[in-house]
């Protein structure tokens, strides 16, 4: 007798028991449930949730093995500053890849283990059946996070994004606000100190200003991001080709636009993703980029003044650094939280794009806006939904009237 | 109690708990988000209410039959500034820094819907001494949950109580952030402030099964 057929005697004997949801849960995680419906007509389709999840965990998949070796190599290569001269070679290797197990892992370990806890928790208490919904949102939250966040703080903040984020409004589909983005949302006001400036994006560096604080002979590291630099109104080290391909400081798994886009092109193609919310919300970001781009041309704007760095940034660069492109793709695009008609999908996105850009430029406490465009949003998705659908109805009766008429 | 019948002791009781002005009726949420960022100024923005509704209640309960009942708001709010500016000047002789650090808040104590609503509802058909119990009880209501905010919203946005480091020197790195334990920024915001109350109503109904509406 093989596994299959012991857990569906398990579970005939754990029916109605009270941890039955939880077994429940590993059960259908590893087969398919052995019921089948009896009664009424019933459509076959083999893209029940769990699949789309799991295509969205593959499209996530090289963005968190990238960011392994990114790790790696922001570490090393902060240290000894020649490895940038050829990042190609020195990028995919042991040692970068080895770092980045030791300081990513334990992330992707402690948001499971912490949320599927929650989530079982809940189930379990509210006897219905565990649901799917993190397992997505434990890949994304530690591709969204510094390096170096410590455990404990990423711990706190998933139990704060599972049960405020998502069980208080009833699980996995009732949500407003994406998980992954409330969790993040949570460490960056409770610990700014570890969510942003040039301390946070590689690895070590804490601990080195604390070395040298107390007095030892090192160099410090920095890592200030792309968008940092340019809001303080700093020279970028950085050529295109290292921000296209992703050899630069930031979060864990937003750094390879390239991979970002292999994983748009992938959800788009198996109509995970919504290509309408992906597309609007680069062409919000465009169009604020090009006004941004016009204020400066038409010379509105001092080069002394503060906006100037990331005003005066080409509008398509906006794409390329920080975390726009992977929170249009695998945030903006959450089926739950975005704008369900395809009209409002593209207001939706547009806005998005849009509030980003102009939250990017405008707050440079805030160098990266997209989280916050996307909860503010998320948010407004549903009376976005509301006017598209009055409008249609306005515009159907309209025809009504003037064919009885 | 000897003191109180078992009627006017449920008086005081019942706003305590499963008639909460905050937490049931949801009135009074302003000043619960504003000032509970500190374990101190709660308590002082719950003693100034409990006096300024225990004696607004008694004196329009006094009044009750000869108010107009055209003009009825007018006379309220003016026996509410009347002892608000009481407190207010009480606190800016006494307690300076305090009076400083609730600002604006203790005059808002004017337009805190608690104060006019029982006024409304109960002081206008009572006497004075069950006005003066209805009052101490919500205006004590109120102050718990106060209390509760501000205690949690101190202890894990400052890591103090009354200004006391009970979790050691976040400076200094002793006590629990000698071994990387953070202050939360979060708690300090007053976002933070609406979800623990939020939560207080999550625990207190789920306790409570009675108290769930239906939508």
């Amino acid at each position: 007798m093989g596994l299959k057929e012991n857990l569906h005697k398990l579970k005939k004997k754990y029916e109605g028991k009270k941890m039955a949801p939880a077994f429940n849960a590993l059960h259908t995680f590893l087969y398919l449930p052995n019921e089948t419906t009896h009664s009424g007509s019933h459509v076959r389709a083999a893209d029940d949730l769990k699949r789309t999840m799991n295509t969205v965990i593959v499209a996530l998949v090289p963005c968190l093995l990238f960011g392994m070796f990114n790790a790696g190599y922001q570490h090393y290569a902060a240290i000894d500053e020649t490895l940038r001269a050829a990042p190609l070679e020195n990028f995919f290797t042991m040692d970068n890849f080895l770092m980045g197990c030791l300081t990513i892992l334990p992330l992707v370990i402690v948001s499971y283990g912490v949320g599927l806890a929650v989530e079982f928790l809940f189930a379990v208490i509210k006897g219905h059946e565990v649901e799917e919904g993190y397992l997505v949102t434990g890949m994304l939250v530690p591709l969204i996070v510094p390096v170096d966040i410590p455990l404990w703080m990423l711990a706190v903040a998933v139990i704060f994004g599972v049960v405020i984020g998502k069980e208080v409004f009833g699980g996995t589909g009732m949500n407003i606000l994406n998980p992954a983005l409330t969790i993040r949302a949570f460490l960056f006001f409770a610990y700014p100190t570890w969510m942003s400036g040039d301390k946070v994006w590689v690895h070590g560096a804490v601990e080195r200003s604390k070395e040298i604080a107390g007095g030892a002979n090192l160099d410090a590291i920095s890592g200030e991001t792309i968008l940092g630099s340019y809001a303080q109104n700093q020279e970028v080290m950085y050529s295109l080709q290292d921000m296209f391909f992703g050899f630069i400081p930031g979060s864990v798994g937003e750094t390879s636009k390239l991979l970002i886009i292999i994983g748009a092109l992938f959800l788009i193609f198996t109509k995970v993703g919504s290509w309408r919310i992906i597309l609007s919300t680069l062409v919000g970001a465009l169009v604020m980029g090009l006004i941004f781009n016009g204020v400066v041309d038409a010379g509105w704007i001092e080069n002394t003044s503060k906006f100037y760095g990331l005003m005066s940034l080409p509008f398509w660069e906006h794409l390329l650094v920080g975390g726009l492109l992977f929170g249009a793709v695998y945030m903006a695009t959450d089926p739950v939280t975005a704008s369900q008609t395809n009209k409002g999908k593209w207001i939706y996105g547009f806005l998005i794009g849009f509030i980003s850009i102009m939250i990017r430029v405008f707050n440079p406490a805030y160098p990266e806006g997209v989280f916050l465009a996307i909860l503010l949003m998320n948010v407004f998705a549903p009376t976005i939904d509301h006017y598209v659908l009055q409008g249609n109805i306005k515009r159907r009766q309209k025809r009504l009237k003037v064919k009885t008429a | 109690m000897g003191l109180l019948s078992k009627k006017d002791s449920k008086l005081i009781t019942d706003p305590l708990a499963d008639n909460n002005p905050i937490t049931i009726q949801v009135l009074g949420i302003c000043s619960a988000l504003a000032i509970t960022a500190q374990l101190k100024p709660s308590i002082v923005m719950a003693i100034s209410v409990v006096f300024v509704l225990g004696v607004g209640n008694v004196v329009i309960s006094l009044m009750r039959n000869i108010i107009p009942s055209k003009i009825r708001i007018i006379v309220q709010l003016v026996v509410v500034a009347t002892l608000v500016i009481i407190v207010d000047q009480v606190l800016k002789a006494f307690a300076y820094s305090l009076s400083k650090e609730l600002s604006v808040f203790i005059g808002l104590i004017i337009t805190n819907c608690i104060i006019m609503g029982r006024f409304e509802a109960f002081a206008l058909g009572n006497g004075p001494w069950k006005s003066f119990l209805d009052g101490i009880g919500n205006a004590a209501g109120y102050g718990l949950i106060l209390i509760i905010v501000g205690f949690f919203r101190e202890l894990l946005g400052s890591g103090t109580l009354f200004g006391f480091k009970v979790l050691g020197d976040s400076v200094e790195k002793t006590g629990l952030y000698a071994i990387g334990y953070e202050n939360n920024g979060f708690m300090v915001l007053p976002p933070m402030a609406l979800i623990v109350v939020g939560i207080i109503i999550w625990v207190q109904r789920s306790k409570n099964k009675e108290l769930i509406e239906e939508n």
